[in-house]
C-alpha cells in the first residue's frame, strides 16, 4: 500500500527523541506491531518513511505527519491502536488514512509557548512581548553552514500573542512551515539578541495544528 | 517529570538517555513492592544498554513481584555539570526518584576503569563512597561482574559483592535483603547472613595482612564467613531466563540489534584471557531454543538485525543449524544476521560468507601475536597458514578491509616477535595482490596492538606487565618495520594499560588511591577524553603506592594473591603448570580434544559441555 499516512502526537519523555532516532523508532515499532514497511532499493535498503516537518529536539507536537508504505494491505482504521500498543512512551497514533495531498501543501503551524521567567512580573512582560513582536522587522542572526545569516523572522509569523498565566507567559500563534520555516526557538533568540531584558528563562513549545495556504486544516 | 530536569535537558547531548519511557521498560507501583532495586551501569547509557548482562539481569530481578529493579547510567560530562548545579541526585530512568531513597544499589562491574564512575555515581547519588560511612542498612551498595573477580581494590566502598553469574544469586540475595528489612536488623547482622550465601563476598568480614616486602602474608575470615568464595554459575543455562522482551532504546546505542548468547566458558584455552578461565565450565544454549529466542526477540523488539555472542562464536557446535534457522527468518524480512569477531579458519569464512550477502566492508581478525612460537606460548592456536587460507578466502570473496589485533608485552616476547607482526602484515598483503578479485578497489590493512594486561585468574597472573617504556620502544620497532603504505597501525595507549594493570591486580590498598583520582576529577576513565594519567600519578604518589609493585613485579609462585578467597573452579595448580607450559611454548589441547583437568566442572556436578 503506497501514499500513507499517520497524525501522531509527539509529547512528554519523547520530546527528548531527535528527529534521526525517532525515524529508527517508528520503523521498530511498526515492525513490532506487525506491519511490514516497505523498503528501498539497492545496496543498503532504508524503510520508505518521512516526517514532513522534523521537530527540535525537547519541542512536543499534538500533529506530526509521516508518510510511509506497506509492503502488504492493511486495515488502517485498526493501525493507530496496533501502533499504539508498540510505540515508547509519549507517541501517539491519532489516526492512519491514505494521504490525498503532498506534503508541500502544509504551510502553517499553530503553536503554544510557555516562556518562563524566574523574577515573576508576567503581566507586564506580556505586554513588552506583545509590542516587542508587533515590530515591522525583527533581524536576527543566525549560524548557517557557511558561517552567520541575518534574516528577517517578521515575515513568518503570521500571529502571535502573549498572556500572563499563573507561572508563565503563554504565547500562541501560527507561523510559516515552509519555505521559509521558522524554528520556535527563532523567537527566542531574537529576545537574546535585541532585547536581553525579555530573554525568557526557559521556553518550550507545542505544535498544536498544521494548516495549508488557506489556514484549513492540512492532512 | 522535575522541572529543574526539563530546563536541563534540551542543553544536553542526547537528552533521550536520560529519561527512560523506552518500549518494553517495566514499570511497577512503587507503593506495591516490597524492594527497590537500582540496577547502576557505571558508563554511559549506550553503553550499559548494549550489555548483555544487564539485560538479563534487569529482567531477572523483575520477575520477582515484590522487586522494582530500575536502570541507572553515568551522565555524560554535561549532564554531569547540569545536575551538580541544579543539585538534582542521581536518578533511576523508569521513576525518576533518586536512587539513594532505594534499598539496594547494584554495580555490574565489567571493566576496571569503571571504577572511578563508580564512585562518582554513589556521590551524584549523594551517598558516602566508603561502605564503613554509610551506616544503615539501607540502601545496601554491592557490585558484580567480571571484575568483582578480583574484589579487594574496591572493597572498601561496597557493602558485598556478588561473584560469578548473578541470575540467581541476585534475587536470593534480595530476598534475604527483604526479609531483613522486615525484621529491621542493622546493617552488620545483614552482611552477616549474607556472607552465608554461596557466591557473596562480604570484604568487610575479611582481614588483609601485609608483610615486610608488601605483599599479601596472611587473609583471614572473621565472624564465620567462608574460607573462599565459591562463583556461582547457571547451572542450567540452556533453560536460564533470557528476556524476549527487552527493553528498546529510542536513541541508538552501540550495539543496537538482538544479541543471542550461545554459549557461556571457552573450549580454548588462550593464557592471556581472564574471561576463558573466569567463566568456566563451558555450558551450552541449543540451536533450537536459540532461533527461538532470536525470533521472538526480533519480533518483539522490531530490530533489524541479530548477532550471536560468546567467547568464541565459530566454537559453538551447531552454528551452521543456528545461522540457517535464523537466516530463515531473517531473509524475507530484510533482517539480517551479523557475526562477531570468528576464528581465522576455512569453517568461520564458510559461514560469514552465507550470512554476510551485502556488505562486505570490515573483517577482524585477532592473532594476538605475530610469530608462531609466542602463539603457541600464549596458546592461541590460530596458524599463519590458516589465517593467509582465510584471507584467501575472504579477498577472493571481496573484502578488502581487513584488521588485525595484537597485544605486546606479552610473556617470553622478543624482539623478533615484535617484527614477526609486520611480516604477517605482508604476507596478507601479498596474498591481498594474488587473489583479490578487484584490485582497483585497493586494500586496506590496520594493524592494532594493546599493551597486555596480566589478569588474576590467569596463568600469567604472576606475570609482570612492560613497562611503559619498553612498550613504547616494542611500538616504535614495529612502526618503524611497517613499511608498506596500506598497512596503517594504531596503538593503544600505555598509561591506560599501567592502571588498569594496578587496578587489576590491587589489593585493598588500592582503595585510597581510586578514592584519590577520583576526588582529583576522575570518572568514565574508559573514555580517552576523560582519562588523565596525571591524575592517577598524583594520587599514587599521595598515597605512598608504587604503580610498579602492582604492575611490573614478577610474583612468587607461593605468593598469596589478593584474590586468592575467590574461588572461580579453575585450581591455582591449574593456571601453575599453563604458565610452565607457556615458557615451554607447548600448547594445550582445547577442551574438545581432551580435557585437561582445570577443575572447573566441579562447580557443575562434573558436566562440562566443551569435552567433545
Amino acid at each position: 500500500m503506497e501514499g500513507l499516512r499517520i497524525l501522531f502526537e509527539k509529547r512528554g519523555k519523547s520530546i527528548y527523541i531527535s528527529h534521526l532516532d525517532l525515524m529508527r523508532t517508528m520503523q521498530r515499532s511498526f515492525t513490532r506491531a506487525g506491519y511490514m514497511l516497505s523498503y528501498s532499493e539497492g545496496f543498503n535498503p532504508h524503510p520508505q518513511i518521512s516526517i514532513i516537518l522534523p521537530l527540535s529536539v525537547g519541542a512536543s507536537s499534538r500533529c506530526e505527519i509521516m508518510d510511509f508504505k506497506l509492503k502488504e494491505a492493511c486495515d488502517l482504521g485498526q493501525m493507530p491502536h496496533r501502533l499504539n500498543a508498540a510505540m515508547p512512551e509519549g507517541i501517539k497514533v491519532i489516526q492512519a488514512y491514505e494521504a490525498s495531498e503532498k506534503a508541500k501543501f502544509l504551510k502553517f503551524i499553530r503553536i503554544e509557548g510557555h516562556f518562563e521567567y524566574d523574577d515573576g512580573n508576567f503581566k507586564e512582560k506580556a505586554g513588552e512581548l506583545n509590542s516587542f513582536f508587533s515590530q515591522s522587522e525583527l533581524v536576527i542572526i543566525k549560524r548557517g553552514k557557511k558561517g552567520p545569516v541575518k534574516t528577517n523572522i517578521i515575515p513568518t509569523i503570521s500571529e502571535i500573542c502573549f498572556e500572563a498565566r499563573e507561572k508563565f507567559v503563554c504565547m500562541s500563534g501560527v507561523i510559516s512551515a515552509q519555505e521559509p520555516t521558522l524554528n520556535p526557538s527563532s523567537l527566542v533568540d531574537a529576545l537574546e539578541q535585541i532585547k536581553p531584558s525579555l530573554a525568557p528563562n526557559f521556553a518550550q513549545f507545542e505544535r498544536l495544528e498544521v494548516y495549508r495556504q488557506d489556514m484549513t486544516v492540512f492532512r | 517529570m522535575q522541572k529543574r530536569l526539563e530546563r536541563i535537558l534540551p542543553r544536553v547531548q542526547k537528552p533521550a538517555r536520560y529519561v527512560g519511557g523506552e518500549f518494553n521498560e517495566i514499570k511497577k507501583d512503587k507503593s506495591s513492592v516490597k524492594l527497590r532495586m537500582a540496577f547502576c551501569f557505571p558508563d554511559t547509557y549506550e553503553i550499559g544498554m548494549s550489555n548483555v548482562g544487564l539485560r538479563i539481569l534487569y529482567g531477572s530481578m523483575n520477575t520477582m513481584k515484590d522487586v522494582w529493579c530500575e536502570r541507572c547510567f553515568a551522565p555524560w560530562s554535561d549532564m554531569e555539570e547540569e545536575v551538580r548545579k541544579a543539585g538534582i541526585p542521581l536518578y533511576a530512568l523508569e521513576s525518576g526518584d533518586p536512587i539513594c531513597e532505594f534499598d539496594a544499589i547494584g554495580f555490574s562491574l565489567g571493566y576496571e576503569m569503571a571504577y572511578t564512575a563508580t564512585l562518582n555515581m554513589l556521590d551524584l547519588a549523594g551517598l558516602p563512597i566508603r561502605s564503613e560511612d554509610r551506616k544503615e542498612l539501607l540502601p545496601l551498595v554491592f557490585a558484580g561482574g567480571t571484575s568483582c573477580t578480583n574484589p579487594e581494590p574496591m572493597a572498601a566502598f561496597l557493602d558485598l559483592m556478588v561473584i560469578g553469574e548473578g541470575e540467581e544469586i541476585n534475587n536470593e540475595l534480595l530476598k534475604l535483603l527483604i526479609d531483613a528489612k522486615a525484621r529491621g536488623i542493622s546493617k552488620a547482622d545483614f552482611l552477616l547472613e549474607a556472607a552465608q550465601l554461596e557466591g557473596v563476598y562480604v570484604p568487610s568480614l575479611y582481614e588483609a595482612q601485609y608483610g615486610q616486602d608488601g605483599t599479601v602474608s596472611s587473609f583471614i575470615p572473621k565472624q564465620g564467613a567462608p574460607e573462599r568464595v565459591k562463583k556461582r554459575i547457571m547451572k542450567d543455562f540452556d533453560g536460564a531466563f533470557f528476556p524476549e522482551d527487552s527493553i528498546v532504546p529510542s536513541t541508538e546505542i552501540v550495539h543496537d540489534r538482538v544479541n543471542l548468547e550461545l554459549f557461556r566458558g571457552c573450549v580454548r584455552g588462550c593464557r592471556f584471557c581472564q574471561a576463558g578461565y573466569a567463566y568456566r565450565p563451558v555450558r551450552t544454549r541449543s540451536a533450537e531454543r536459540l532461533v527461538s529466542q532470536g525470533t521472538e526477540s526480533l519480533k518483539n523488539s522490531g530490530y533489524q538485525e541479530v548477532t550471536l555472542s560468546s567467547l568464541s562464536t565459530s566454537d559453538y557446535p551447531e552454528l551452521m543449524r543456528l545461522c540457517d534457522g535464523l537466516m530463515d527468518f531473517c531473509e524475507s524480512r530484510s533482517m539480517s544476521l551479523s557475526l562477531p569477531s570468528l576464528r581465522a579458519d576455512n569453517f568461520s569464512m564458510d559461514i560469514m560468507k552465507r550470512v554476510q550477502k551485502v556488505r562486505k566492508s570490515g573483517l577482524t581478525f585477532a592473532p594476538e601475536a605475530g610469530s608462531q612460537r609466542l602463539r603457541n606460548a600464549i596458546n592461541k592456536n590460530v596458524d599463519e597458514e590458516d589465517l593467509i587460507r582465510t584471507c584467501r578466502v575472504a579477498f577472493e570473496g571481496g573484502w578488502n578491509n581487513l584488521k588485525l589485533y595484537f597485544m605486546l608485552g606479552l610473556p617470553t616476547e622478543t624482539d623478533e616477535d615484535v617484527v614477526a607482526i609486520s611480516e604477517m602484515a605482508n604476507k596478507v598483503l601479498h596474498c591481498w595482490r594474488q587473489h583479490s578479485n578487484n584490485k582497483n578497489r585497493g586494500v586496506r590493512i590496520t594493524i592494532s596492538t594493546s599493551c597486555f594486561i596480566p589478569k588474576p585468574h590467569t596463568p600469567f597472573q604472576w606475570e609482570p606487565q612492560v613497562s611503559i617504556e619498553e612498550y613504547l620502544r616494542k611500538v616504535k620497532l614495529l612502526r618503524e618495520s611497517l613499511t608498506a603504505k596500506n598497512v596503517n597501525y594504531n596503538w593503544h595507549e600505555a598509561e591506560t594499560s599501567l592502571v588498569e594493570a594496578v587496578l587489576s591486580r590491587g589489593d585493598r590498598r588500592i582503595a585510597d588511591v581510586i578514592e584519590k583520582a577520583f576526588r582529583s576529577g576522575s570518572s568514565l576513565d574508559a573514555w580517552s577524553d576523560y582519562f588523565d594519567f596525571g591524575r592517577w600519578k598524583t594520587a599514587f604518589e599521595e598515597c605512598g603506592i608504587d604503580p610498579a609493585f602492582y604492575a611490573n613485579r614478577l610474583r612468587e609462585q607461593d605468593e598469596i594473591m589478593p584474590w586468592d578467597v575467590i574461588d572461580l573452579g579453575v585450581s591455582k595448580k591449574y593456571l601453575w603448570r599453563e604458565r610452565e607450559r607457556c615458557y615451554e611454548s607447548v600448547l594445550t589441547p582445547d577442551c574438545r580434544e581432551k580435557c585437561t583437568g582445570c577443575g572447573a566442572s566441579k562447580l557443575n556436578g562434573g558436566i562440562c559441555d566443551g569435552r567433545a
